[in-house]
Formats: C-alpha cells, sequence, structure tokens
C-alpha cells in the first residue's frame, strides 16, 4: 500500500531525479569532500603524532581558553536572552518593535567589525575601558574581552529561539496558577520556566557552539597571547601560516568532532522536547 | 472537563495577569542597559570613530583605490555566491518537500553542516584540498590555474559558509505548504518548470528573498574563512573585511572605522529588511 502511494506520488510531480541529483552533487561539492580533506589529512599522521600534535600544551591551551570563554558567554546569553526575549514578548512600551528587529544586529554585522568595535571600546582609552582600568580591571588582551565579544555573538540565539515558545505559551495556566494563589515568582520558577527550559537550553547550546568556532570578532580584542589569550580556530591559522596542514587538520578535526558531538546531542534535546510537548 | 474549563472562562472576562509595574520598568531597564553596552555603544562608536577626521578624510577612506577595489571584490563574490546557493536552495527544497525517498531525514541534517564549522576550518578544508601544496592543486596549477589566494578561493569558500541559508528558509515553508496545488497542476496538463514557475515560485517569493537577504549579508562580511584563503594581496585579495582589518592593524583607524562604516550600513539594512520582511509573513498567514 505504502509503495503504491509512493510511486504514485514519485510519478505525478516532474523533476525528481533532477532536483536531487542537483542536490547531492552540489552538496558533495562544496560542503562533503572539502570536509572530509580534514580526515584525509589527518590519519596519514598516525595515532601517535596526532595525539601528540593536539595535545601540546599550546593547542591544550587554546581548547581550554575557547571552551571556557564559550561557556561563560553562553551562560550570560542565556539570562541576557530570558530576559530580552520576556520584556518583548511580554510587556508593551514604545521603541519596542525597534529594539526586536536589533537583536538581529549581531547575526548581520561582520565578525570584524564587531571584532574592531569591542577591541576599540575596551581599550585603556576607549570609552569603556577608561571606566575599567580606573579600577585596575583591564579587558582588552584577556580571557574577560573574549567572553565580552562572544556574548554580542550568540546573544540573537537566545532570544530567538525562547520567543516563539513564549508567544505560544497558554495564558491560562499561569493564570489558573495565579488563581490557585501562586505568587508571580511561583509561578514563573515552577511552571514557565520548566515549560522554556528546552528551548532555553537549544538556545544556549547554538551559541555555545558558534562561540566556539568564533573567529572574527575575538580576535582583535583577544591580543592573542600563546597560552594565554590564543582561541583554537587561531591555532589552526597559526598551524597553517607554518604550512604544518596536519596539526592545522587535528587541531580542526578535534574541534570538528567536539561541534557535532553538540549538535547530535541537540537533535536529541530536540525530539525530547516534541515528545514531551506534543 | 475541558470543555466546562473554557466556559467558565470566557475570554472576554479575561483580566490579563502580568507582572507588577516595578518588575516592568526594571526588566526593560536591565535590557536596555544590557543594548547600550552592547549594541548601542559600539554602533555609536563606529561612526564617532569614522568621522574622527571629518567628512573629507571619511569619503577619501572610502574612495581610495584599494578600498575601491575590496568593494568590487565584494560585490563580485556575493553576485556570485547568491544565486549559486539560491539555485541549490530551490533544488533541495523541491527534493525534500516534494518527494518522499530513503534518507531524506540524513539529507535534512548534512544541509546545516556548515552552521557547524569554524569559519577558520571552512577556509581551511579547501587550502587543503587545493592549495599550492597538494596534488590536486599543484596539478590546477601547472594548467594555470590558481584557487587558494586568488578571487576564486575566495568565491568557494564564501559559497561554504553561506550554503544553508536559502535552503533552510525554504524547506519549512514548502513542507507547510504541501503538494496539492502543484498535483492540481499536473493533472491539468501543465509541464515541470510551467508548475515551478506559475505554482510554486509566486508561493514562496517572500521566502527566497529573506534567505537570500542572509545569504548575502553572510557573504558580505564573511571574515574567518576568506581570510584563511585570501593572502591578503591588496588591491587584488582584499574584501571589505579584509580591508578593515588590514587598516586596523595598521593603526590607521579612522580609515579602517570608515570603511568599517559602510558594512554597519548594510547589517542594519540587512536587519531592517528582514524584520519588514518577517511582518509580511505574519500577515499573509493571517490572511490564509
Amino acid at each position: 500500500m505504502m509503495e503504491f502511494f509512493q510511486r504514485k506520488r514519485r510519478n505525478i510531480l516532474p523533476g525528481f531525479g533532477l532536483s536531487l541529483g542537483y542536490t547531492v552533487f552540489y552538496l558533495s561539492a562544496i560542503v562533503i569532500v572539502p570536509l572530509s580533506m580534514v580526515l584525509f589529512n589527518t590519519i596519514p599522521m598516525g595515532w601517535d603524532s596526532f595525539f601528540h600534535a593536539v595535545t601540546a600544551p599550546r593547542v591544550l591551551a587554546s581548547y581550554k581558553l575557547s571552551f571556557s570563554t564559550a561557556f561563560f558567554s553562553a551562560i550570560f546569553d542565556a539570562l541576557a536572552g530570558l530576559l530580552t526575549a520576556w520584556v518583548l514578548v511580554r510587556y508593551r512600551f514604545p521603541g519596542q518593535a525597534f529594539l526586536n528587529a536589533l537583536v538581529d544586529l549581531p547575526f548581520a554585522l561582520p565578525t570584524a567589525v564587531a571584532g574592531i568595535c569591542f577591541a576599540t571600546l575596551y581599550s585603556p582609552i576607549g570609552w569603556l575601558g577608561q571606566l575599567t582600568a580606573q579600577r585596575d580591571l583591564h579587558i582588552i588582551n584577556t580571557p574577560t574581552g573574549i567572553v565580552l565579544a562572544l556574548i554580542f555573538i550568540g546573544f540573537p540565539f537566545v532570544v530567538r529561539t525562547i520567543q516563539p515558545v513564549l508567544e505560544e505559551l497558554e495564558l491560562e495556566t499561569e493564570e489558573s496558577a495565579h488563581s490557585l494563589g501562586a505568587t508571580r515568582w511561583q509561578t514563573f520558577r515552577k511552571i514557565l520556566l520548566p515549560h522554556l527550559f528546552p528551548a532555553l537550553l537549544t538556545g544556549t547550546t547554538l551559541a555555545f557552539a558558534r562561540a566556539i568556532g568564533e573567529y572574527g570578532s575575538v580576535i582583535f580584542i583577544a591580543g592573542n597571547l600563546p597560552m594565554k589569550t590564543e582561541i583554537a580556530p587561531l591555532m589552526i591559522m597559526t598551524k597553517l601560516d607554518q604550512f604544518d596542514y596536519a596539526g592545522a587538520s587535528a587541531v580542526a578535526l578535534v574541534l570538528l568532532l567536539i561541534s557535532f558531538t553538540m549538535l547530535l546531542v541537540l537533535n536529541a534535546v530536540q525530539e525530547w522536547q516534541q515528545k514531551e510537548y506534543r | 472537563m475541558l470543555k466546562q474549563t473554557t466556559q467558565a472562562s470566557p475570554p472576554v472576562l479575561k483580566k490579563r495577569i502580568s507582572d507588577p509595574r516595578w518588575v516592568q520598568i526594571l526588566l526593560i531597564g536591565l535590557m536596555l542597559l544590557f543594548f547600550t553596552g552592547f549594541i548601542f555603544l559600539p554602533l555609536a562608536l563606529v561612526f564617532a570613530q569614522a568621522f574622527q577626521k571629518g567628512w573629507s578624510f571619511y569619503l577619501e577612506s572610502i574612495r581610495e583605490p584599494y578600498a575601491v577595489e575590496a568593494i568590487k571584490l565584494t560585490l563580485l563574490t556575493t553576485a556570485v555566491v547568491v544565486p549559486l546557493n539560491a539555485v541549490f536552495g530551490l533544488s533541495a527544497a523541491w527534493a525534500i518537500t516534494k518527494f518522499n525517498f530513503a534518507g531524506k531525514t540524513a539529507l535534512k541534517s548534512l544541509l546545516d553542516l556548515p552552521f557547524a564549522v569554524s569559519p577558520v576550518i571552512a577556509g581551511l578544508i579547501f587550502v587543503l584540498l587545493v592549495g599550492s601544496r597538494t596534488p590536486f592543486g599543484s596539478w590546477l596549477g601547472e594548467h594555470g590555474i590558481k584557487i587558494i589566494f586568488s578571487t576564486p578561493g575566495i568565491i568557494i569558500a564564501t559559497l561554504f559558509v553561506t550554503f544553508p541559508f536559502v535552503a533552510r528558509e525554504l524547506i519549512p515553508l514548502m513542507e507547510a505548504q504541501g503538494r496539492d496545488e502543484e498535483e492540481a497542476a499536473v493533472t491539468l496538463g501543465a509541464r515541470g518548470w510551467q508548475i515551478f514557475g506559475i505554482i510554486t515560485l509566486p508561493n514562496i517569493r517572500l521566502g527566497l528573498l529573506y534567505g537570500m537577504i542572509l545569504c548575502s549579508a553572510r557573504s558580505i562580511g564573511e571574515f574567518g574563512a576568506v581570510s584563511v584563503v585570501s593572502g591578503h594581496i591588496r588591491g587584488q585579495t582584499n574584501t571589505i573585511p579584509l580591508h578593515v582589518e588590514i587598516l586596523y592593524s595598521e593603526y590607521n583607524f579612522t580609515a579602517s572605522f570608515a570603511v568599517a562604516s559602510l558594512l554597519v550600513f548594510l547589517a542594519l539594512l540587512t536587519v531592517v529588511l528582514k524584520s519588514s520582511l518577517e511582518k509580511q509573513f505574519q500577515n499573509n498567514s493571517l490572511e490564509h
């Protein structure tokens, strides 16, 4: 029965072979074959030199830095994003549409421009750098600066994932909680937050994944000091400049495996979310 | 049971519960504080820096030959990349939403792959594939074809990073629209491209435009991937973002921000277009 149905479908609309063929060809040529080069350049290294390359102290320091800065920026984005989504969906005030549109600015602004902006803003003579320098707090050339740039980059992911869920949320649940005597804070903590949690987790993971690979907005403010403020993508760049193709591939492979694992986990989370709420 | 509850509280009588006034003011204030630090100040800074030495210096910075060459290269790249990825997006969306086949889910998740890849890795893979030190690259070199450190390299790297934009807008849209209209057209005797041009394209034009706008914005602004494959040769392989970087690293801050301000204008335009298209989407779905 099913087969009959499918064949009927396949017959009636034209262009299946052409569109699928072109899609698979283009996907292979632009994405799959080039990406597989990372693997092909790493395999000939053998396990020992691969292990050696990715556990060199400078490389390990860069992984650690990329992870910790991405983590802290994602946590901050989760809070700022939840706040922004809540205010934009639930409140009405002048200029709201304007602020809502500006949430997408970090998506639209080239990363290099964001990079030079933050580096200039927080330089010791910059608008905000002056203020922090007085308190002996240095932002430029430190991991704090990297976190600030990454907060900017990841922020829209959280807002744009939470917003639709919050919009579809029935007010009735909150109202019945209210009529049963729950305080507003209790309602938020016991009813809204658990409901928003999967979306919050998704948005935060997206922000985290983006932050790990981010390059343009970070390198200007980071100062790129080996062992201190050198991020993992920059490590790849450095190895490439030295024509160490195998080393660059090894560092890249680890980064790719981490990103893909995170996306798989994310897919699992989304499936769990759909099961839970449908 | 469910019905009774609905009857008991008709929507007209409902008083919308909301947060107390002071909470609202506090939260809006906190959000404005965040926006000031992370959005408004950076934007204001670009223009303050760009016009620091006056109008004439600003105009000179964006009209000097290297800047003009960078603008031309960026426009060329975008003009090649956006149509190619749009055609791919249409083709992928047609195959995925109009037919059932084995491996469809896998194909769908593969389409988003480039978003999970660091821009630097996006550049690296093309150096590994067609760089002058690879077998394929040196073979191409013998035949006089240079890809890395030249315009084709910039174009392919940009193709990779902007690959999913059009497809990921079109697939959910065409999935929601189903295939009834196209099937009706077939039974009425329409042919392949006729169906596509008369039925499908008008239905998806807003989504297509939306995807192409996002694709253009990213291809104009891409930095990491292009930076790996470009070689930074002034006047030849420098895009606008790379030109901004070079000026900045030469401590020529005013010129750097002047050129960057062009990118900021484009980013603001993108944001405005994006939100007005989203509004149009909402109006359309209300009509239906």
